[in-house]
C-alpha cells in the first residue's frame, strides 16, 4: 500500500510542466490531482498557464506566416551572390 | 503511376543533384523557393533584422558547403530549417550579451508554508483593452521578446522551431532535464508578464 502525501501549492508549480507532459508516477499524479481539487488558486494558475502556453505558439507560429512575404530583394541578390562567389 | 509524393521526391532528388553540380539556377531557385521561411524563422529568433539576415546569409553558405552530407532522408526545407537555427544560435553565442532582467523576479513567490504569496486569480476570457487576432498575437510576441535570453531560445526552438526535447538539448548543448526547467520557467516568466493584461485589476 501506498501512503500519499499532501503537497504543496510550491510543488505543483514548481512540477507543472512534467504533470502536463505526463511525466509523473501515478501516485503522484493523483496527490496533483487531489490538491487542484481543493486549491482554487493551483487552478487558476494552472488555467492561465495553459492559455500561456496556447497564446505563445499561436503567437509564433503566426508571425513567422505573415513575415514570409516579407523578403527585402536586396537580400535575395545578396545571397545569390555570395553562392555564385563561392562557386567561382 | 507515380503518386505525387514519390513525383516530389524524385524531383527534389534531381533538384539536389543540380545543386550538388554547382547549377547556378539551381542555387537561384533555392534562394528564391527558401529565404522567406528561412527569414522568418531568424527574426523570431534573433534581436535585430541585421543579425537575422546575416544568419540567412550564413545558412545558405553552410547549406551549399554541406549539400554532400545531405543524405535525402529529410526533406530539403527540414534540413534548411534546421541549418537556419544553428545559425541563428551560433549568432546568439557571438553576439555581446545585452543586461537583461532575471528569470527569477518573474517567477512564482511563494509563503514558507508552499502557498503562493500573491495568487493572481483567474484569468478573463479577453485580454484588457479588447486587442485580439493579429494584435494580441504581436503583444505576446513582444512579451516573449522580454524573457532573458536563455529562457527566450529554448521556448522558440519547442514552439517556433518544432525541434523536440532532445534536439533542443543537443542544440544548446544542455541536458534534456535542463531543457525541460527552462521552458517551464520561460513559460511561468510570459504568464506573469502576461498576467496584468488577463486578470481583473486587484487595487
Amino acid at each position: 500500500m501506498t501512503i500519499e502525501q499532501d503537497i504543496t501549492c510550491r510543488e505543483l508549480i514548481d512540477f507543472l510542466g512534467d504533470y502536463l507532459d505526463g511525466r509523473l508516477e501515478p501516485d503522484r499524479r493523483r496527490c496533483f490531482e487531489d490538491h487542484l481539487r481543493v486549491c482554487r488558486s493551483c487552478v487558476d494558475y494552472l488555467a492561465a498557464y495553459q492559455r500561456t502556453v496556447a497564446l505563445g505558439r499561436e503567437a509564433l507560429a503566426s508571425g513567422a506566416d505573415a513575415d514570409v512575404q516579407d523578403v527585402p530583394p536586396a537580400l535575395l541578390e545578396a545571397i545569390k551572390a555570395s553562392l555564385r562567389e563561392r562557386s567561382d | 503511376m507515380r503518386t505525387s509524393e514519390s513525383s516530389a521526391q524524385v524531383d527534389e532528388a534531381e533538384f539536389v543533384s543540380r545543386l550538388r553540380r554547382g547549377d547556378q539556377a539551381a542555387y537561384a531557385e533555392l534562394v528564391e523557393r527558401s529565404t522567406g521561411r528561412m527569414l522568418a524563422l531568424a527574426r523570431r529568433m534573433l534581436p535585430t533584422e541585421a543579425d537575422a539576415q546575416d544568419a540567412v546569409q550564413d545558412a545558405f553558405l553552410s547549406a551549399v558547403r554541406s549539400l554532400d552530407r545531405f543524405d535525402g532522408r529529410a526533406r530539403l526545407t527540414t534540413w534548411l530549417h534546421q541549418i537556419t537555427v544553428n545559425a541563428c544560435l551560433m549568432k546568439l553565442r557571438s553576439r555581446r550579451r545585452r543586461p537583461e532582467r532575471s528569470i527569477e523576479g518573474l517567477l512564482p513567490e511563494f509563503l514558507p508554508d508552499g502557498h503562493q504569496q500573491f495568487p493572481r486569480g483567474p484569468w478573463r476570457a479577453g485580454a484588457a483593452g479588447g486587442i485580439e487576432g493579429d494584435e494580441l498575437r504581436a503583444f505576446v510576441r513582444d512579451r516573449i521578446d522580454e524573457l532573458p535570453e536563455a529562457y527566450r531560445v529554448v521556448l522558440l526552438l519547442r514552439d517556433l522551431a518544432g525541434l523536440d526535447t532532445q534536439q533542443t538539448a543537443i542544440a544548446l548543448n544542455i541536458t534534456t532535464d535542463a531543457v525541460r526547467t527552462r521552458l517551464h520557467r520561460a513559460r511561468q516568466a510570459l504568464k506573469t508578464l502576461l498576467d496584468p493584461y488577463f486578470t481583473e485589476d486587484p487595487s
